[in-house]
């Protein structure tokens, strides 16, 4: 709101000294009107930080990887430089925020000039890390390419008439994420500022990265909209893609009485009906959609009627739960996304496009040495097809869980696996698995539960051993 | 023609703002689209400002269709109609629409248009104000060939390529000569860069004037090429009637094929074609 009121008091005064100048009209001013008094400093450094500039290396970031360097430089006597350590060692990551907003609307892109030691893709480099508005306004290139030669390079601004005041100049993050990576490099940047170039057009946005995407959900449930995107085809006649953070965009729901967006780009689901979520920036619409089919408030799962000293639990209201490392182990090649969602009070997890996921408890592991079941509440509104796979995991007294390729349990690890062959849709279904098989003499280091495939949508509650 | 242009600016400023910014605006504005002194002539002899909604004005344009001899000589990729969905008239503005279709054998329709046997003329001024399309294989060009083609064969003809544009390339355009001895890419060219702008994001004037002793280049304000018959590598052509083409091209030799960041529809607008006589 801070930000609008500047905007607009700068046109009202304009608008009104016409007036003024036009009707002779004697009164004055109000005491609340404003200049947007920031200053449009383009600089960021040159041959030294511009215009007032802090360094704040990211978290585990090598302590040494940026300096100022005098030895390698585009132009002028001093140049960024950046060294990156091999991999192992961390990695090189800090913003460079103003130590006072700046006026960036009349830009539109951010530009420098860089080289590096050797070839290397800069994995993360951009602007908007801004901690005043916890990163509203972020970008964020992904692997930008330098070659051993000074090149220039532009990143567009998505959308310059929101960054009035904006303190997040610059930042960048770039590792060894394995042994092939490059690291043990360095590379320079310098000249970076913001510039009008006049060359960057064709913006073509997009959410949920471009895809027209079809979802069943129930009211309270929330849903993040992620994949945002700006493309702008560049003076170069190159298109650029930036991820960017969702306030650039104007969120629309085609019915507020089912779904409503916030400028965060979260959705909250009201009621019961479709509604279709759209967006813009710029009143440019973005290629990509959200459509939900919302059947009302979701049925309440079972409430659990164990007396608490028989549960061991991991995921109820009914019960104090014991810590949880994750609750989706985003292991590779995992298309299984989870969220959050509240019906009537109760907690429960929604797992969508699942193909296999796991839920961590590792500090620490479960001893269920007295127990004799895991009960859970499932449901879905997706036909079953084939199994739906119910993994327990004992990682044994090693400390490690030891598995081969294919996810069997090695070494000191035992486990159970138990196929749901049945789910009614649309209803609650109990789980009750025996603790047998695998598991039979050992389940006092469980570590994991793993779901896979059988239904790719589900909710599950009330998740807990018990005898 | 001054004379319109202010009238059009006027206009415009009046939908946005109050009287008193209007009339500020079009104080400041007098300076737009007037600059050309780099063109002399003034007597006008032909214009369509395309003021008349839908189709094109029978008695200046003629429809090119299908996909020519070898994909008109260029090995373009697509099929060209007079479907207004190609080609039509709108708002003082006509749009020449390059579409992703599959269409009597070509994966691609567009337009081309010309003035073969209704304008035809020797010397004078010629320009048109374009707004281009963009992107990796897309074609546009407004350019004139000798109307004595069809009798003695291209490249002995003549073409004055006025302006040429490759979609990947979005701030520079080409103005090249075409003739016996400098056909094809031997032709006598030269290219123009906007600063800080682009052709895809708004209307630019582009034109010729041409006399007996050269052709003259020129982008809006900017006049960038002077050829001469000093310049040409072969016989000068440049001394007989010529007619107008306008098209839109997917693909071709010139441009390379469109890729998959391609987006369609592409639309070439063009606000006004007019010509001047040579006095």
């Amino acid at each position: 709101m801070k930000t609008l009121k500047k905007i607009y008091s700068k046109v009202y005064l304009f608008l009104g000294i016409i007036l003024v100048t036009a009707m002779s009209c004697e009164r004055g001013l109000s005491d609340e009107v404003e200049f947007a008094t920031y200053p449009t400093t383009p600089e960021i450094f040159s041959d030294g930080f511009v215009g007032g500039l802090d360094y704040f290396p990211f978290s585990g970031s090598f302590a040494e990887a940026f300096s100022v360097g005098t030895e390698v430089t585009y132009s002028g006597s001093a140049s960024m430089r950046f060294d990156i350590p091999v991999f192992g060692v961390g990695y090189g990551g800090a913003t460079f925020p103003s130590t006072g907003p700046r006026d960036l609307s009349e830009y539109d892109a951010l530009t420098f000039w860089a080289k590096a030691s050797q070839g290397a893709d800069i994995n993360e480099i951009g602007f908007g890390i801004n901690g005043d508005t916890n990163n509203k306004f972020q970008v964020t290139m992904q692997n930008l390419p330098l070659t051993t030669q000074w090149r220039k390079y532009v990143i567009a601004i998505p959308d310059a008439s929101k960054l009035t005041e904006e303190k997040g100049m610059f930042w960048y993050a770039e590792g060894a994420a394995s042994a092939t990576e490059e690291g043990g490099y360095t590379f320079w940047i310098d000249e970076l500022k913001f510039e009008k170039l006049g060359t960057i057009a064709q913006p073509k946005p997009s959410i949920l990265g471009g895809v027209d995407v079809n979802q069943q959900t129930f009211t309270d449930s929330n849903i993040v909209l992620d994949g945002l995107t700006q493309t702008f085809n560049l003076g170069s006649g190159a298109n650029q893609t930036v991820s960017i953070a969702p306030s650039y965009f104007t969120f629309t729901s085609s019915n507020v009485d089912v779904a409503q967006v916030s400028e965060l780009g979260v959705v909250s689901v009201v009621g019961s009906g479709t509604a279709t979520i759209t967006a813009s920036i710029a009143g440019v619409a973005a290629s990509g959609s959200l459509t939900l089919e919302s059947s009302g408030a979701l049925a309440t799962a079972p409430v659990p009627t164990l007396p608490a000293a028989d549960v061991i639990s991991i995921f109820s209201n009914a019960y104090t739960d014991v810590p949880i490392d994750f609750f989706n182990a985003n292991w590779g090649g995992s298309t299984t996304q989870t969220t959050d969602v509240q019906s009537n009070g109760d907690d429960i997890k929604y797992y969508t496009t699942n193909n296999f996921v796991g839920i961590g408890f590792e500090n620490p592991t479960i001893d269920a040495s007295s127990m004799t079941h895991l009960h859970l509440d499932i449901y879905t509104d997706d036909i079953i097809s084939g199994n739906f796979e119910i993994q327990i995991r004992d990682r044994g007294a090693n400390g490690v869980i030891d598995s081969d390729g294919n996810g069997n349990p090695t070494v000191d690890d035992r486990d159970l696996r138990f196929n749901v062959t049945a789910l009614p849709q649309g209803q609650w279904t109990s789980v009750d698995i025996p603790l047998t098989g695998g598991l039979a003499t050992q389940k006092n280091n469980l570590a994991l539960l793993v779901f896979v495939g059988g239904v790719p949508n589900f909710y599950i509650d009330n998740v807990y051993f018990y005898r | 023609m001054n004379k319109t242009n202010k009238y059009e600016v006027r206009m415009k400023s009046l939908l946005f703002s109050s009287f008193l910014l209007a009339s500020f605006f079009a104080i400041l504005s007098c300076t737009d689209d007037e600059k050309q002194i780099v063109a002399n002539f003034q007597d006008l002899v032909m214009s369509d400002e395309f003021n008349t909604d839908g189709a094109l004005d029978p008695t200046i344009w003629n429809h090119e269709i299908g996909t020519g001899v070898n994909g008109w000589g260029n090995n373009e990729l697509q099929y060209y109609t007079d479907r207004q969905e190609n080609v039509v008239v709108q708002n003082g503005i006509l749009i020449i629409t390059a579409k992703e279709e599959d269409f009597n054998g070509s994966s691609y329709t567009s337009a081309r248009i010309t003035t073969k046997g209704l304008f035809e003329q020797a010397y004078g001024r010629f320009e048109a104000r374009i707004k281009l399309p963009y992107g990796q294989g897309i074609w546009p060009a407004f350019w004139l060939l000798g109307s004595d083609c069809d009798q003695v064969g291209w490249p002995q003809c003549g073409e004055i390529d006025i302006m040429e544009f490759r979609g990947q390339e979005p701030t520079t355009i080409h103005g090249t000569v075409h003739g016996p001895g400098y056909s094809a890419v031997g032709g006598i060219t030269k290219s123009y860069t906007l600063e800080n702008d682009r052709f895809d994001t708004g209307f630019h004037v582009f034109g010729i004037e041409w006399t007996p002793e050269y052709i003259n280049y020129y982008v809006d304000d900017v006049l960038y090429n002077q050829i001469t018959p000093a310049d040409v590598t072969g016989e000068w052509v440049f001394n007989k009637p010529f007619y107008i083409i306008i098209n839109l091209a997917v693909g071709g030799t010139f441009v390379g094929s469109p890729n998959s960041e391609t987006t369609y529809p592409q639309n070439m607008l063009v606000d006004y074609v007019r010509v001047y006589k040579n006095n």
